[in-house]
């Protein structure tokens, strides 16, 4: 499974929402259950998934599932 | 593996799934799986044995992300957890104020984690909630700085910050103490367990005040289990286990006597490590029965005369050393010692009995074992269902009891009539109103009572206290072979001419002897004294109560109502009742 898919699948569970709903392109504003404390939930099972840790700026300004699966890239890869 | 679930979900399968996203969560519990597990479950409520419970969390800090954690793991469990969490920092306003949310949820347990306690305010705040709340509270202890503000000179004062914590941690031991349903739990010796260095992340402590670290959060939901397991009544009260490479290394069929490893040095010390752990659980009141595949006069030979045997027979309440299969032996067990297949752990090397088990028997808690017997021990300790938070005089002496039991039953065996044998049982019955030294005996039985239970009515001690207008007894029983404690509670109240049987309940350890029948006539004779004129109570049928289920029509009760719910039966005291003449009352 790519990366961006692992991050698909794990939105979807913390999030609640059928995997398919989530595309690279989704955003907190696409996404009604995706409120801070799911945010940060997210985080949490990705760092715990992956091994990786995240900085407060990166949090901060994730912006879209794309954009997360990129950083987990950069760090995991 | 999610889209197998999702299909065995789909099917209908619903217990193939619930067993399957348990397999899942044991793998690697953790916020990565925590999501999925939370939210199958949710949609297996309705087809799964789960036990609904209300928790409330007061807290000083993020605990938000450790709550999907915490709920997985509850109901990989079998508990259906609700949680509400306090606003930061609130928690003295929340237990002060009667109209907070707090007690508009009603929980059955409360945690408290704060990160400093002043502890005045704290006894005040703990005082007020006993008042309002019968729910139980855990409450957390205060965890130590890595970094004392003074550095290398906060071990040279008296006044040191590491100090200061330990003293304030013995104070909140000595505290909850002198409330009932308070239990403490050690937070400064949880990080220390896992390290305080890794235990917590500063980033996350500076930006979102949660001063646990992702890895962690699965250790922190854990203990919270350790402590949840025996509020909601999710425990063992049996360990069943395998002999040959659980108990001892190696096959005494194949190995013999000489061959199996078991003594002081590795590699026998890690089964004696096992050992010494059943040894500690038997003290805690749990029974110890054997489940093994062998031919039973080798394994005998090695358990009555291995040097290395730290568990003896005397140990054991029923042993079932055959070729049958273990989900069989198992529910034999379970039927010998009286309790459900739900009270039953299970600990076997061979990852396929595991199996076996929990598909044949799915009642039963299954404990895993690593690979390595060096991690036996601890395995069985961090199971949560065998976790206590109290332990009666009764707890102690469990196992003796049931060896006795099974001398009682040759008894039996050898007498003619049933008459006979209760007379030769010199059975001693004394019932008395409750006291604060049997008062959490008492509430214990009516939360564990299943089987000889009319109403199976749950009280907490906090709310059998609380009882003004009942009347509550609790009966101890005493018979030729030893003092088998309290066994029974009645709770009943009067109303105008009818005295309500709200709770009546027998240990299954003295069903079978009468005592039932001496100690409703008891109950019957004093309400005749105080002028009532009828005795009356319902019978509320349950899974698992069928052996109550004609106990008032066997003691001549008329049933005058019966609802979707229960029959409700009456009996007239101008008739008096019988008592058993070989049954003797002090």
């Amino acid at each position: 499974m790519s990366i961006l898919d692992q991050v698909r699948t794990a939105a979807a569970d913390v999030l609640r929402v059928p995997p398919e709903k989530i595309t690279e392109a989704s955003t907190p504003e696409d996404i009604e259950s995706w409120d801070s404390v799911e945010h940060l939930n997210l985080i949490l099972a990705l760092e715990t998934q992956f091994g990786i840790e995240f900085d407060p700026e990166e949090i901060e300004r994730m912006k879209s599932i794309g954009h997360i699966a990129s950083l987990v890239e950069s760090k995991a890869g | 593996m999610r889209e197998d679930i999702d299909r065995l979900i789909a099917e209908g399968a619903a217990d193939a799934a619930a067993r399957a996203l348990s397999e899942m969560w044991r793998a690697d519990p953790g916020p990565q799986a925590a999501g999925f597990v939370v939210s199958r479950f949710e949609k297996l409520r309705e087809s799964v044995s789960l036990m609904p419970y209300r928790l409330a969390i007061l807290r000083s800090f993020t605990v938000e992300p450790v709550v999907p954690v915490l709920r997985a793991a509850a109901f990989v469990g079998g508990i259906d957890l609700t949680v509400q969490l306090g606003d930061f920092n609130a928690y003295p306003q929340e237990i002060l104020d009667a109209g907070s949310s707090l007690y508009s949820f009603e929980p059955q347990a409360v945690i408290l984690a704060a990160q400093s306690y002043e502890t005045n305010s704290l006894r005040g705040w703990l005082k007020v909630f006993r008042e309002r709340s019968t729910a139980h509270l855990i409450l957390h202890t205060v965890e130590s700085s890595v970094t004392p503000a003074r550095g290398v000179l906060d071990s040279q004062t008296a006044e040191g910050e590491w100090d200061a914590t330990q003293r304030l941690n013995r104070e909140l031991r000595e505290i909850a103490r002198e409330f009932r349903g308070v239990y403490v739990l050690d937070y400064d010796a949880l990080v220390s367990r896992y390290g305080r260095e890794s235990w917590r992340d500063e980033r996350k402590w500076l930006t979102m005040r949660m001063p646990v670290a992702a890895a962690h959060l699965i250790h922190l939901a854990q203990e919270w289990m350790r402590f949840l397991h025996p509020l909601t009544g999710k425990i063992a009260k049996v360990l069943a286990v395998d002999l040959d490479n659980t108990v001892w290394g190696g096959v005494i069929g194949e190995d013999g006597m000489e061959g199996i490893q078991l003594g002081a040095e590795y590699p026998g010390a890690a089964f004696q490590a096992l050992q010494r752990v059943m040894l500690d659980f038997y003290e805690r009141g749990i029974l110890l029965a054997v489940c093994s595949k062998n031919n039973p006069q080798d394994a005998l030979e090695a358990i009555d005369n291995h040097p290395g045997m730290l568990v003896q027979r005397r140990h054991l309440a029923c042993l079932k050393i055959n070729w049958a299969e273990k989900p069989q032996n198992l529910r034999e067990i379970a039927h010998e010692l009286n309790v459900g297949l739900d009270s039953l752990a299970f600990v076997d090397d061979n990852p396929v009995e595991r199996q076996h088990v929990r598909e044949q028997a799915p009642e039963v808690m299954v404990i895993d074992l690593p690979a390595s017997p060096m991690g036996y021990a601890r395995a069985l300790r961090d199971a949560p269902v065998f976790e206590r938070l109290s332990l009666s005089e009764e707890d102690a002496q469990r196992g003796e009891y049931y060896a006795a039991e099974r001398e009682r039953k040759e008894l039996q065996q050898t007498s003619g009539s049933p008459e006979e044998f209760y007379r030769s049982l010199q059975q001693e019955l004394e019932v008395a109103p409750v006291t604060p030294m049997t008062l959490a005996r008492v509430a214990q039985l009516t939360q564990k009572t299943n089987q000889f239970n009319v109403t199976t009515r749950r009280y907490s001690e906090q709310e059998i206290a609380a009882m003004d207008s009942k009347r509550v007894y609790s009966l101890r029983v005493r018979d030729r072979y030893c003092d088998n404690g309290l066994v029974g509670v009645a709770i009943v109240e009067d109303q105008g001419e009818v005295c309500e049987i709200d709770t009546l309940l027998l240990s299954c350890r003295v069903i079978g002897r009468t005592v039932e029948t001496a100690f409703l006539s008891r109950l019957a004779a004093e309400a005749s004294g105080r002028g009532i004129r009828r005795l009356e109570g319902w019978f509320l049928p349950t899974r698992k109560n069928a052996p109550a289920k004609d106990f008032f029509v066997k003691h001549g009760f008329e049933r005058v109502e019966e609802n979707g719910e229960g029959s409700r039966w009456s009996y007239d005291l101008s008739k008096p009742m019988a008592c058993p003449d070989w049954i003797r009352f002090v």
